[in-house]
């Protein structure tokens, strides 16, 4: 495995013993941390002026269902100014997930932390608005785990059979 | 136009031709509402444009307020969020109404058998056509529209 990204070198730097997992293949970098480093993490990767990921192009999450911990937070990070690209997951687990919010390093973190909790029901903690996106306020649960049934309808009106 | 007899030998013939008229009249001056929320819009497009023309059967006039429309064309799939705002939409719309489910996703929800799309308009609202296909094609969208204007002329058209 070629580690020779310097992003992989520099958080493996700062992070050596906390980092769950890292690998850089067809010169895509992926690092796994856990959750308490991740705002650490985050702010190194936007401050230090040689990494410099300016955007964050996207959050999502993975719902592994039977493995523990159960979902994973993924980031998406890109440097316009290096053309660097960084993945980066982070387990959560338990019957709240929580992570912290990322918005005031990134403000687009607003709407996709929303999006994830919406969808997967993974909260933010410290996100300045955390609320549904995609569904609507009186929807129960959250569709894109895999435990929601994915048939089943909550309308807004009354359907006629 | 039909001249058949309808209530009482006294008044019959005289409703029943004005009950024709009003049927050719309405028939030939549908004002629809578009209501566009996906890919089938632009078929719709297509259909309005000049190559099909649709105007050329005084069925292409579309008005986007519901007060000034009496034909709801939906067009597109529609999800539960938004199944509200058609409900509000057709009730807004003044009597006389009908309803074109144009394409699969209003028709039955097509494909998306899932927690976000209604499963077909006619769950929330009553549909007088049903235009099939993935996105139909224009000959089809036109079929509809006259099967529509048939029903028009044939069904009783009283001046309540």
């Amino acid at each position: 495995m070629a580690e020779d990204s310097i992003t992989l070198k520099k958080l493996r730097e700062q992070f050596g013993d906390s980092i769950i997992e890292s690998h850089s293949r067809l010169g895509q970098d992926t690092a796994i941390l856990p959750k308490k480093v991740l705002l650490e993490a985050a702010r190194m990767l936007k401050e230090d002026p040689t990494l410099d990921y300016n955007f964050l192009m996207d959050v999502t999450a993975v719902d592994h269902f039977k493995r523990r911990p159960r979902f994973e937070v993924v980031y998406h990070f890109y440097s316009l100014n290096h053309n660097h690209r960084l993945r980066l997951k982070v387990p959560v687990g338990g019957e709240s997930p929580e992570v912290p919010t990322l918005t005031g390093l990134w403000p687009s973190a607003n709407w996709y932390e929303r999006e994830v909790w919406d969808m997967f029901g993974i909260s933010f903690q410290g996100h300045p608005d955390l609320r549904r996106i995609l569904m609507y306020e009186s929807f129960e649960g959250h569709p894109l785990r895999k435990d929601y049934p994915f048939d089943k309808r909550q309308p807004l009106v009354g359907e006629t059979e | 136009m039909g001249l058949d007899f309808k209530g009482s030998p006294e008044t019959g013939f005289f409703t029943s031709k004005l009950d024709a008229v009003i049927g050719w009249s309405r028939k030939y001056s549908i004002f629809q509402y578009p209501f566009v929320t996906a890919c089938c819009g632009m078929e719709y497009m297509a259909t309005s444009c000049a190559h099909y023309d649709v105007d050329r059967f005084g069925a292409g006039l579309p008005r986007f307020s519901p007060r000034q429309a009496d034909v709801l064309f939906v067009v597109g799939t529609i999800n539960q969020k938004m199944a509200p705002v058609l409900v509000h939409i057709y009730e807004q719309m003044c009597a006389p109404k009908w309803v074109i489910a144009f394409g699969v996703c209003t028709c039955t929800g097509g494909f998306y058998d899932n927690y976000a799309v209604v499963r077909g308009i006619d769950h929330v609202i009553p549909v007088d056509i049903y235009i099939p296909g993935c996105p139909p094609r224009p000959e089809t969208v036109i079929n509809g529209l006259m099967l529509l204007q048939e029903k028009i002329q044939n069904q009783p058209n009283e001046i309540a």
